[in-house]
């Protein structure tokens, strides 16, 4: 179960009153906090807590179904008052959230979490880090008299759906890879000066061409299992799915193009139609299908696969459709003989020559007035076909915008437009044509969707609309937060700041990097992302990783390595705190000292090695040899931990016949003070064997020194009040045993002062 | 080291194993078991990196790795192991060991066995038992032996249902790795850098022998035994050490060799060619360690004997001490003879790699980046 396992969230309480429309509550939120509303919060969320054990039974299924629907429809202003909550303090927020606000594109949707009765209005909720919890209460403002509580569920609202789909999983993990090898070309530029600039070009194209892979990637993937789902409702929403990272990879390749290459007038227009060609591909398969077919000729399609051959200016395989024609109908063979030859001859620019711009307009000019001429004399008047297709070549629009069906959107008319109208378009007019054939293609039917906008804004190469755009219109922070980051190495963002947090594209990569922390699995992909946002990364790193639930040791050492990769010391204790504080629960002793011994605990391993003592007293033999033989240096941590060290080396002396090593480690552990002063009776205890044995062990020094320590603990007892029977019994034991002390340790004493004198007097 | 395949599969991978290959045939690898970790649902899954060609149609290219089945498990998979062609053994993190069989001929798996609360904590006050994970697992038909956080050791029997030998407390910290030495006798390494040997022919629970690194106690995370020599042992450690101890002697390690940044997760002698070693670690780096005796003329040889000798290796490696009088280049102490080949075997670095297994010309290893690495080509 989700946060189980470490409850120390710190999530800021709140209530609100009218709440049922999520989107409202950044709206509200800060209404809560007047002094007055403060206090009844802190009950209504005292209640909720009180009520938990009921509630927990339909916590999880509750969370994972019901309450994960929020989607995109918090995003905006909500998600800025999340972030905003993170770092800022309370005032601080209010100031955020208002800047938010100001800039807030359109309402923000509406979500009803299915299950509450928003009739009672009553609703408390809380801020996690990627998530919100909501759960009705039964606080009523009005009777102020607690009801039965109506529901038992606590839901999670989670903004970011797309990170728990299987198939989007591989786009975040193999873009990670992506995103951190970019991330270290800086690194691995230093000292290669001179070519460095070629060099981040090439590279940065290169891992554009990588993402987009990626998304290609999945998207083919998404389609396999739309195709075999067997559910349509499933299918269809793996096919929505597809279209979005179809959209996606659409508009990254146009940013590719206009921002990352940079094309110059010219080969803008190749890679234009290459965008145009990867994207409107249906053509592939019915160039497929005519060819596969006995008479290609006589196929139903051949007219329209023809034509759209000559809309993506794919002239070649156009020319070789018309051959076919040719051989088969000897009337239009000359008309198709002379319409191949124009598009033969239409002038293209060849990457690798030395051709200049000037050169191919002239060229092309040259082309353009001979297809007019063809045109006038009627040369292809008898055949509609071929008429029309001459009319494309020379850039008609009244007969591009009867292909319509065929170019699909407006884009691609755009792009054939400039083809066989404007071939050496300058970046700078493109925003113009692309304006002009929006319209055209619309023709003031339907209104421009988001992803036109989207394309729009790049065309007008305003990059920050682009983001903006594609922020609202798509359901996740992948996308934007990637765009945004490899257009910030390209150098394109310099300028832009935000007037809170940082700049945007440490604004997004924490976006998204929060998400995945809210994923009980993909946490570790959003370290490396934190780690590279400069201003506020390493903070929402330490928020982040104190609240990953620690189930097992292992799990608990990959996030122990990744804290102290980064030397932050202070989750380094609290994680081995945890741990060793379970270990302690589960009786675990040698584990409990093993942690608190690398978080350098000192009070911690205090703790443990009392524990250790007290059941030694108790049970008479030591448990954990194998740690507390071992200590070695480690055993300086703490007082008693030394002691503990100390102590159970004076067994194995003494076990090992070693007495007068035993004797003097037992009487340094007292005169050191190392050895707690509650302790000093079971020292002293401990002593009598050795005070028994027949040869001398302690010197008459030494006994002094031990008759001395049982004074001292002795004349430091303080007086009892009213005894009771068990005290007697134990003061009787006690009694008994430093009269017990007393004679052993008198005896010794006269048997070392006769021995030591007579060694002097030999 | 050209042909390294990627696949990306949506979970965490803890463990990768080869399945055997019968002894004495002349099969290669070709199937292998993976275990997921820190999921909301964790699976047990078969893969098969056979040539499927012509049967799959969706574009499945040869040397891509394909599912062949899985099934849930509850809890992190902290540990996989083949108990025989068709059965897998898997730790949990609950604390329980999960028996699966494998039915090849509709492609499912299907729990077989399955001992719950196999590892448990008791607390002081309460008689309540709290599970604990069980971290290790080691199989030698028909016997498993487990090791767990609870610091105890289990001996089960495939066909019995209570466990047949139980030391508790056999460890004041966490066991980490198990591994058989001689047929009664295991090996555990803990988090406090101790290996401790076991003899089940004993009573009690104390160990016949440890061994220790002094002084700092590193945690010690994974254990491989020389398939031929078995006195030779190599360990990994939390500082990502290599060590390699001769545990007849002495009870410090023979070498320490500097390795990776972070938590070595395992390390495996070749099965076949235990010349070669190799590790894997958080550090999301994957070695190889060369140490055959480095005559050129010599390893040349040995590839033109081709498989049919590597699979000889590995049919009598079950005999004792065949190979006892070659002396192990692992235990050379000169640095000057004992030349050590080292090279990285992932391109570019990721996330923690888990796990990994060499069988054959094989090797698969499985990354926290959720992607599993298959290379059948690792001495060309």
């Amino acid at each position: 179960m989700r946060g189980c396992s470490r409850q120390r969230l710190i999530w800021q309480k709140g209530y609100c009153e009218d709440r049922l429309p999520l989107a409202q509550f950044s709206l509200t939120r800060c209404r809560g906090q007047d002094g007055g509303t403060r206090v009844e919060c802190r009950r209504v969320v005292a209640m909720a807590e009180r009520r938990g054990p009921c509630g927990i039974g339909g916590f999880g299924p509750a969370g994972s179904t019901g309450g994960a629907r929020a989607g995109s429809s918090l995003a905006t202003g909500a998600e800025l008052e999340a972030r905003a909550r993170s770092f800022g303090g309370p005032a601080n927020s209010r100031w955020l959230r208002l800047g938010a606000m100001e800039e807030l594109d359109g309402e923000p949707t509406v979500t009803l979490i299915p299950g509450v009765n928003s009739s009672k209005k009553q609703m408390c909720f809380d801020w996690g880090p990627g998530e919100m919890l909501v759960c009705e209460t039964s606080f009523n403002k009005k009777e102020k008299s607690e009801t039965v509580p109506g529901c038992p569920f606590i839901y999670i609202i989670r903004k970011d759906v797309d990170v728990y789909s299987q198939i989007l999983r591989k786009l975040f993990n193999e873009s990670h890879g992506i995103f951190v090898g970019l991330q270290r070309i800086e690194e691995e530029l230093t000292g290669k000066s001179r070519k460095a600039h070629h060099f981040i070009f090439c590279r940065l194209v290169r891992v554009s061409k990588n993402y987009r892979s990626v998304i290609r990637a999945c998207m083919e993937e998404m389609h396999q299992v739309a195709i075999a789902a067997k559910d349509p409702a499933c299918s269809c929403q793996f096919s929505s799915q597809v279209s979005i990272l179809s959209a996606m990879e659409l508009i990254w390749n146009l940013c590719e193009i206009l921002f990352i290459e940079v094309a110059p007038a010219g080969p803008l227009l190749l890679h234009l139609l290459d965008w145009v060609r990867l994207h409107v591909c249906e053509v592939d398969n019915l160039l497929a299908d005519v060819l596969g077919s006995e008479n290609p000729r006589k196929h139903e399609s051949f007219w329209k696969l023809v034509t759209i051959l000559v809309l993506q200016g794919r002239l070649d395989e156009a020319r070789q459709m018309l051959s076919k024609e040719a051989d088969s109908s000897p009337t239009s063979a000359g008309m198709c003989r002379i319409l191949g030859d124009l598009m033969r001859t239409m002038p293209v620019l060849s990457p690798g020559t030395t051709q200049t711009l000037t050169e191919l307009e002239l060229k092309w000019q040259h082309w353009h007035e001979e297809c007019e001429r063809h045109l006038q004399d009627g040369t292809f008047a008898s055949s509609p076909h071929l008429e029309s297709l001459c009319k494309i070549m020379l850039g008609d629009e009244a007969a591009l915008l009867e292909q319509k069906e065929l170019l699909n959107n407006w884009y691609h008319f755009l792009v054939t437009r400039l083809l066989y109208s404007h071939p050496t378009v300058k970046p700078i007019d493109l925003h113009f044509y692309a304006q002009s054939s929006l319209d055209l293609f619309l023709g003031g039917e339907s209104s421009p969707e988001p992803l036109d906008n989207i394309l729009m804004a790049a065309f007008e190469f305003d990059i920050h609309q682009v983001i903006k755009e594609c922020s609202i219109a798509l359901s996740n922070w992948w996308f934007v937060a990637h765009l945004t980051d490899l257009l910030d190495h390209c150098k394109l963002l310099q300028s832009h700041n935000l007037y809170f947090g940082s700049n945007m594209r440490e604004f997004l990569l924490l976006e998204y990097a929060s998400g995945l922390f809210a994923h009980h699995s993909l946490w570790q992909l959003g370290v490396d992302y934190f780690d590279y946002c400069p201003e506020l990364g390493r903070v929402s790193l330490e928020l982040h990783i104190e609240r990953i639930p620690l189930s097992t040791e292992q799990k608990a050492l990959k996030v122990l390595r990744i804290c102290e990769q980064r030397q932050m010391t202070e989750q380094v204790r609290s994680i081995c705190k945890i741990l060793a504080m379970k270990a302690v629960r589960n009786n675990r002793l040698g584990s409990a000292l093993s942690w608190s011994i690398r978080a350098k605990d000192a009070a911690f391993a205090t703790l443990v090695s009392d524990r250790f003592l007290r059941d030694y007293c108790e049970r008479g033999c030591f448990s954990d040899l194998d740690l507390i033989d071992n200590l070695g240096p480690a055993m300086m941590l703490s007082d008693r931990l030394t002691f503990l060290g100390k102590y159970r080396e004076f067994h194995r002396l003494y076990g090992e016949k070693r007495f007068v090593d035993a004797a003097s480690l037992l009487l340094s552990l007292m005169t050191s003070q190392i050895a707690p002063r509650s302790f000093w009776m079971t020292l002293l205890t401990d002593a009598l064997p050795l005070l028994e044995q027949k040869q001398v062990i302690f010197s008459a020094e030494q006994t002094y020194e031990l008759m001395r320590c049982l004074e001292d603990l002795t004349s430091g007892r303080p007086v009892h009040g009213e005894p009771d029977a068990q005290r007697l019994q134990d003061d009787d034991i006690e009694t008994t045993k430093v009269e017990m002390l007393r004679l052993a340790l008198a005896r010794n004493l006269a048997r070392a002062i006769i021995k030591e004198g007579s060694l002097e007097g030999s | 080291m050209e042909e390294i395949y990627a696949k990306f599969v949506s979970q965490k991978i803890s463990k990768t194993r080869w399945r055997p290959v019968p002894a004495g045939s002349l099969q290669t690898a070709e199937t292998f078991a993976t275990g997921s970790w820190d999921n909301e649902e964790n699976r047990v899954s078969l893969w098969s990196i056979g040539d499927f060609g012509n049967l799959d149609s969706d574009g499945g290219f040869e040397g891509d790795h394909q599912l062949l089945c899985d099934i849930k498990h509850h809890g992190d998979v902290m540990d996989l192991q083949f108990f025989d062609q068709e059965r897998i053994v898997a730790a949990s993190s609950t604390g329980s060991v999960t028996l699966f069989l494998h039915h090849p001929n509709n492609q499912t798996l299907s729990v077989g066995q399955q001992w719950t609360a196999a590892h448990y904590h008791t607390s002081p006050g309460s008689p309540s038992c709290r599970s604990a994970p069980c971290t290790g697992v080691v199989c030698s038909n028909p016997e498993i032996v487990t090791v767990g956080e609870d610091g105890r050791i289990n001996l089960f029997r495939a066909d019995h249902k209570e466990a047949v030998r139980t030391i508790d407390n056999a460890d004041s910290s966490t066991l980490h790795a198990v591994t058989f030495l001689r047929t009664p006798e295991i090996l555990t390494v803990n988090s406090i850098g101790q290996l401790k040997i076991w003899d089940f022919r004993q009573q009690g629970n104390e160990p016949s022998q440890i061994l220790s690194l002094t002084g700092d106690r590193v945690p010690l995370h994974c254990v491989d035994r020389h398939p031929n020599q078995q006195h030779v042992v190599a360990t990994g450690g939390q500082d990502g050490m290599l060590s390699i101890w001769d545990v007849r002697q002495g009870t410090m390690p023979v070498s320490l060799l500097k390795a990776h940044e972070a938590e070595m997760w395992e390390v495996h002698f070749h099965p076949s060619n235990p010349d070669h070693l190799f590790t894997c670690s958080e550090d999301g780096s994957l070695w190889h360690w060369d140490a055959s005796t480095d005559a050129p003329e010599k390893s040349s040889l040995f590839h033109e004997g081709g498989r049919s000798s590597i699979f000889l290796f590995h049919s009598i490696s079950n005999q004792a001490n065949v190979h006892q009088s070659v002396i192990s280049s692992w235990l050379s102490t000169d640095p000057a003879k004992g030349r050590i080949e080292i090279t990285s075997l992932l391109p570019n670095r990721t996330l923690s790699v888990n796990s990994l297994d060499v069988l054959g010309p094989c090797l698969v290893c499985g990354t926290d980046a959720e992607a599993i690495y298959v290379t059948r080509q690792l001495f060309s």
